[in-house]
């Protein structure tokens, strides 16, 4: 590769106008016919909506398919969780939506950090995915003349949301649940759930060529390591969030497969593009095993604000007044205030360093100092309180048995907290990583939402790839497979991985010192928060770094694992991924380090305008910052994908007017 | 006004799927009432680890009531003496202080133990790989709005959707019967005209592979819709029973 640069060529951009790349593209790859897809062996590892769809759709089309989950079922990955709802181009409510302007809004919410052409395919295909999901019976909400619902969400104009109540993602998860299940029985997919992938096989052709052929897996209920062959390895296995140890992902969340990925010679790009969600709720002590988010679609009906008065967000502090005694004329609605254009609908990294800001200020609400009201007064006024419940309830609800406060009466308390990661394994157009046969989608890849996601996108973005295009882009690859037999897992390749994986394993159990898996991580969460979160300096990335390197000295020598490791292990498993955890939080210092400007969910303070928003600079960012695994112990090296933005005007973000 | 309680947990714990469990009791000091059941569970368990002692197994992922994964049957109680809620959403403040809290794993015989308090659900995914869907391939269907489905329909279907398939029904039966978790999926899908197609066949597919993988029958007790998280309706089961007599007729 010269000078580290990744060219259109090398990231596979098909030539052409925006909005027939992808057109040609499938006019023109290669497909695999119906006798040979029966002789190839698909790996995916992940079943959320990445996943699950890219399974059932690779089985329904005849491969044969071996699908890993930790969870129990497949259908507890944690895609179900989502609550607002799915973005899509359908323009149904007439308001002058379309693909472009779902492809616009995307990249300029990504803050001109994304691929043109990812980008543009995905909001192309945005429509055929709730065509597909309304045929497997989502129960999408709809109106009474029997048509499809829509709702707004941030950082657009147009309500372009498709929802299914406050559980849009559990619904969608369960239709492709749906989907896998009808291939489990068919015996298309052969399902292990409760197993973890702990490494990947790389085994090399005879021209020297290196593939990855399968995957290592712990047996999470009897402990053992097992060997799995297949002609490619497809993964999606969400983000890195955890890496915070306090985030709105599932407690089993983690990055581990990316650094799999990562240590055989995957790019990891933009680790530090992480996404802090401003609606969560606060965090209320020590012991607090993770934040609860509370979906995006709040912000439509309900306000955000905080006192005008110091004097009043010290008595709120103090305890001795609720948000409901402070008149409308001391409230400070700094999102209408600062965007009058956008109000409480700006993108998620504007509404949290928003709130940061006023907290910082000293005008937070609750004891801790570190909240901000979400008001629904005014909703409650103008469309009543049944209205009110029949949108919101389950989410009302959710609250309610969380803080024991009614926010029908006293306005939710709110504060940002990690809840998406942006970055991801480096893909080219066909969501292939840079080791051949290795392919990564959904949340775990970097490809569509550049340096900030828009609400409602990353169900679209799960679902996309898994239904809509992985199932084609990798027939491309495998069309050249199809003369390889399947391979034996008695291959020395084979062998030599599970031994590294075993050693690691009984390297960590042997440690037998002091501290709890979970006390090391919620020390690393902190330093992540302080250094690595919603605002980054040089001093402070550095520090960072330091402070991190220091954490995983303590963890190689100081951990305790109780148990066996032949045997089920919750402990040995966290132990697992917080030694992944730790070198993605050292990752993700780095990268922010490097990158020396603010774009969306990256906000270095030293680059910012005088009225406190992100100031990108142009000449020297504009580009996926790809970090190369070099050995261990060994500082990563940067590869560059240019971003020249071919079809649309980079522009300031402007949310104001 | 939440507090600090000192409480006692009195934990099921069982070491593989064919060992003989106990009852083991453990002394918690000054448990904030703003806490999480789980994150109460926690706190028990880095207690062991600080001992030296093996932590209770016990299966939770989300933590805010959506993926069904937490299970445990608390005080009696599946998901805990607390309405409409799953345990990860159980709060300490629904306990006083100086209680003694029972924590034992579902108790179904479906659903064997792996490990404490940790049991193995996959009959449920059983259940819906025979019929739980509908037998659509990926592309090449109807756009979205060209089927209008009323309201009143789309919500029902929605709320019998909303099952989160975590076992709470069957562990709550006094005959182990899985009615409740089928009845919602059939129901959902037989209520919208996507699914009708095939309702015949996966009413009766489904309720086979439910009597087939040892699920008692139903005796209309209502336990399960008493217990259920989600508040899945008893409705559910009396259409599940329509569809079935009815997809039987045709035979």
């Amino acid at each position: 590769m010269a000078n580290n640069i990744i060219t259109p060529e090398m990231a596979k951009i098909p030539q052409g106008p925006l909005e027939k790349k992808w057109t040609n593209y499938k006019d023109h790859q290669k497909l695999v016919n119906p006798a040979n897809k029966r002789k190839l062996d698909v790996i995916v590892v992940g079943t959320g909506l990445a996943g699950a769809s890219a399974a059932a759709s690779l089985a329904e089309m005849g491969f044969n398919v071996l699908n890993f989950c930790i969870q129990d079922s497949p259908r507890r990955a944690h895609s179900i969780a989502a609550q607002g709802g799915i973005n899509a181009a359908k323009n149904y409510q007439n308001d002058g939506d379309s693909v472009y302007r779902l492809y616009y809004d995307t990249i300029k919410g990504g803050d001109y950090r994304a691929r043109e052409a990812n980008v543009y395919r995905l909001a192309e295909v945005s429509n055929s995915i709730i065509d597909q999901c309304v045929a497997q019976g989502v129960p999408f909400a709809r109106e009474y003349g029997g048509l499809l619902d829509n709702r707004s969400f941030g950082g657009a104009q147009v309500s372009r949301t498709f929802y299914a109540k406050g559980q849009t993602g559990q619904q969608l998860l369960l239709g492709a649940y749906s989907a896998l299940s009808r291939q489990i029985g068919k015996g298309k997919v052969k399902m292990y759930t409760r197993y973890e992938m702990l490494d990947i096989v790389m085994i090399k052709d005879a021209d020297g060529t290196e593939r990855a052929r399968g995957i290592i897996a712990r047996n999470l209920v009897t402990g053992r390591i097992e060997r799995f062959f297949a002609h490619a390895v497809v993964v999606g296995t969400g983000g890195y969030g955890n890496t915070f140890f306090l985030s709105t992902n599932a407690m089993a969340s983690n990055g581990s497969a990316a650094m799999q990925m990562y240590r055989h010679g995957a790019y990891f790009a933009n680790p530090c593009y992480a996404q802090i969600h401003p609606t969560c709720i606060p965090k209320h002590g020590d012991f607090q095993s993770k934040l609860t988010l509370m979906s995006e679609s709040l912000r439509n009906d309900g306000r955000i604000w905080v006192p005008k008065k110091l004097e009043d967000a010290k008595k709120l502090q103090a305890g001795e007044i609720k948000g409901r005694d402070i008149p409308e004329e001391d409230r400070d609605y700094y999102l209408e205030r600062r965007y009058p254009a956008f109000g409480n609908l700006v993108p998620r990294d504007v509404a949290s360093r928003a709130a940061k800001e006023r907290c910082d200020a000293g005008f937070g609400v609750n004891n801790t100092g570190l909240a901000v009201f979400l008001d629904f007064s005014d909703a409650i006024q103008r469309l009543g309180k049944d209205v009110v419940a029949q949108k919101y309830g389950n989410l009302f609800q959710m609250y309610e048995k969380i803080v024991d406060e009614n926010p029908y009466e006293n306005p939710m308390m709110i504060f940002p907290a990690i809840h998406y990661t942006m970055g991801g394994i480096w893909v080219d157009y066909e969501l292939q990583t840079s080791v051949k046969g290795l392919f990564c989608i959904g949340e775990a890849n970097f490809s569509d939402h550049g340096a900030n996601r828009l609400g409602a996108s990353a169900l679209m973005q799960g679902l996309a790839d898994g239904y809509f295009v992985l199932p084609y882009t990798i027939q491309n690859y495998l069309a050249d497979q199809i003369s390889v037999p399947r391979m034996s897992t008695e291959l020395p390749e084979f062998a030599a991985a599970e031994k590294a994986v075993e050693e690691k394993i009984a390297k960590l159990m042997k440690i037998q010192g002091k501290r709890s898996v979970d006390s090391i991580h919620k020390e690393l969460g902190l330093i992540m928060w302080d250094f690595v979160g919603m605002g980054r300096t040089a001093e402070g990335l550095k520090t960072a770094i330091k402070k991190i390197d220091e954490i995983k000295k303590e963890f190689w020598s100081n951990v305790f694992i109780p148990g066996q490791a032949d045997a089920l292990n919750n402990e040995l498993e966290k132990a697992l991924r917080l030694a992944d955890f730790i070198e993605i939080g050292r990752l993700m210092a780095v990268d922010a380090l490097h990158r020396e400007e603010s774009c969306g969910g990256h906000f270095r303070e030293e680059y910012q305008t005088p009225d406190g928003e992100a100031l990108r600079q142009d000449e020297k960012f504009s580009y996926v910052g790809c970090w190369k695994f070099m050995g261990e112990g060994n500082e990563p090296e940067l590869v560059k994908e240019p971003l020249d933005y071919e079809f649309t005007e980079r522009k300031t973000r402007n949310y104001k007017a | 006004m939440d507090q600090h309680i000192n409480i006692k947990v009195k934990v099921w714990r069982q070491a593989g799927p064919k060992a003989q469990g106990h009852f083991e009791t453990y002394e918690l000091k000054n448990v904030f009432q703003g806490a999480s059941f789980l994150e109460m569970i926690d706190i028990l368990n880095e207690q062991l680890i600080s001992e030296k002692k093996d932590p209770i197994a016990f299966d939770h992922d989300c933590r805010e009531g959506i993926c069904g994964m937490c299970s445990l049957y608390v005080n009696g109680h599946p998901h805990g003496p607390d309405q409409a809620i799953t345990t990860c959403q159980l709060h300490m403040r629904k306990f006083h202080d100086g209680e003694t809290i029972t924590i034992e794993p579902w108790r179904s015989r479906a659903f064997p133990v792996i490990k404490d308090l940790m049991v193995d659900r996959g009959a449920y995914d059983k259940i819906m790989q025979a019929g739980g869907f509908v037998s659509v391939n990926t592309g090449g269907v109807p756009d979205a709005n060209s089927i209008a489905i009323p309201k009143p329909v789309a919500d029902e279907a929605m709320d019998a959707a909303s099952c989160i398939g975590c076992g709470a029904c069957a562990a709550a039966c006094k005959n182990g019967s899985a009615m409740l978790f089928v009845s919602a999926k059939v129901s959902q899908l037989a209520l919208l005209p996507q699914g009708k197609v095939e309702a015949a066949r996966r009413a009766k597919a489904m309720v086979a592979k439910m009597d087939e993988l040892g699920f008692g029958n139903c005796t209309n007790t209502g336990a399960c819709a008493a217990e259920c998280p989600k508040s899945v309706s008893l409705a559910n089961i009396a259409r599940l029973n329509r569809e079935f007599i009815c997809a039987k007729f045709q035979d």
